[in-house]
């Protein structure tokens, strides 16, 4: 294979040999959104699993997302292929998101929250009461 | 090996580049990253949007059609195929850019025609669902009637369910004809519309199973226009891709690559559709899954 030589290119990647990898890749890809639909399917057959678990659910649904996102970005566009100094220039303006989304769904919560405290009516039309039964007798003290 | 003679090359003495990789191909990147950005701005002011409000619809709820199913319940499924047929489709472009290298024509003329027919089945489905979620009609509680209405960017049916049955029947009373007609005619498919519409309302509210109406409140009008405009302009990206893997497909196949010695823009286009997965594996995560 030959190549012309360009200032821009020092080094150039051995091509791969196989295709060993990529279905390896795209088995991995099929694998994580399996786990990704059960932890979904397990969210909507259980309805009533305490919000704390349901919160976590989703962080891990989150978690293996952004694994998918790793993969797909260094194996299927070949970044982990490309030298350090390339990887940094996409890598580094893209931690940008951690303040983005951190910043934004803090503003969204922010504003649903003095939303409730001052427009009662809005709460009584939006907030729908626990299906849960709550135990609310009094008891006496030990 | 290269790679370990490049890990030790001086790359900032001047002379060549210090990233190593040609000019298109480094500016398709910048392009892509400055895209995940407008995409992240998207996503980020619709997760905003939904941590403000009390109540968000429950996407098992909003996408549980498949086609051809009826009335099934069956959620996720649908979304299922299409991010199958998305990863799919990425397969078969790695694939076509893995053939290029070893410049092999036969090769990434195959596997890029799956490509492009990877994608138009995506954009078929997804005017599938659209098509369903704006035509598809529910029933809902409006003010002390029923009305029936689709997903659309001005109303959205999927709000709280009304589970109050004596609130229900007294709507039903107050209902006008033509909403009669439709609520009617989604349970009673063997009649046809003139058939319902001759008939009296007394008729007509005595057909209802007020119980099989699951009423709902109206939703938040925001996620309408939120999943319009996301899955829309990923489905634009996915049209547009489908676009330029197809003047690719054509020009591999008249042999320009062939020409030039290299297959440089398979790759570009490669890096292109590999984000349109990419892109996915969000927009399925924001919308569907949590």
């Amino acid at each position: 294979m030959e190549h012309q030589t360009t200032s821009e290119v020092t080094f150039h990647h051995e091509p791969g040999e196989g295709t060993g990898r990529i279905w390896k890749t795209f088995w991995l890809l099929l694998g994580i959104t399996v786990v990704e639909l059960a932890l979904g399917f397990g969210m909507y057959f259980f309805p009533n699993l305490p919000s704390w678990v349901v919160l976590f659910i989703k962080g891990v649904i989150v978690i293996l997302s952004l694994a998918k996102a790793f993969y797909i970005v260094s194996i299927f566009m070949h970044l982990g292929d490309e030298i350090k100094n390339m990887i940094m220039t996409i890598v580094v303006p893209l931690m940008l998101f951690v303040w983005f989304i951190g910043a934004f769904l803090w503003d969204g919560n922010s504003y649903r929250t003095s939303r409730n405290r001052y427009d009662k009516s809005l709460v009584n039309k939006t907030v729908q009461p626990p299906t849960e039964k709550k135990d609310t007798t009094v008891r006496p003290l030990h | 090996m290269a790679t370990a003679v490049a890990t030790r090359a001086n790359w900032w003495n001047g002379g060549r580049s210090p990233f190593n990789v040609e000019y298109g191909k480094l500016m398709m990147w910048y392009f892509l990253m400055s895209d995940a950005f407008t995409f992240g701005a998207f996503l980020i002011a619709y997760g905003t949007v939904r941590f403000s409000q009390n109540f968000w619809p429950n996407p098992n709820e909003v996408f549980n059609a498949f086609p051809g199913a009826g009335h099934a319940n069956l959620p996720l499924a649908f979304v299922s195929l299409m991010t199958f047929i998305l990863i799919m489709s990425s397969v078969t472009m790695v694939l076509a850019v893995h053939e290029g290298h070893h410049n092999n024509k036969k090769g990434v003329v195959k596997w890029l025609a799956w490509t492009v027919l990877g994608g138009i089945a995506f954009l078929a489905c997804q005017a599938w669902e659209w098509a369903h979620l704006i035509t598809g009609e529910h029933a809902i509680l409006n003010g002390n009637s029923l009305d029936v209405i689709g997903q659309t960017t001005r109303v959205n049916p999927w709000g709280p369910a009304v589970e109050d049955g004596a609130k229900v029947a007294e709507a039903i009373k107050n209902t006008p004809h033509d909403v009669l007609v439709k609520l009617v005619g989604g349970s009673h498919h063997e009649m046809g519309h003139a058939q319902l519409a001759a008939m009296t309302d007394t008729q007509l509210r005595g057909m209802i199973n007020a119980a099989e109406l699951h009423v709902t409140e109206q939703g938040p009008v925001a996620f309408g226009g939120f999943f319009y405009a996301i899955t829309g302009f990923h489905g634009f990206h996915v049209s547009s891709g489908v676009v330029i893997n197809l003047v690719m497909l054509i020009m591999a196949h008249k042999g320009v690559f062939e020409k030039r010695g290299h297959y440089l823009m398979i790759e570009k286009a490669g890096l292109y559709w590999h984000f349109v997965d990419l892109v996915w594996v969000f927009v399925f995560l924001c919308f569907y899954l949590v």
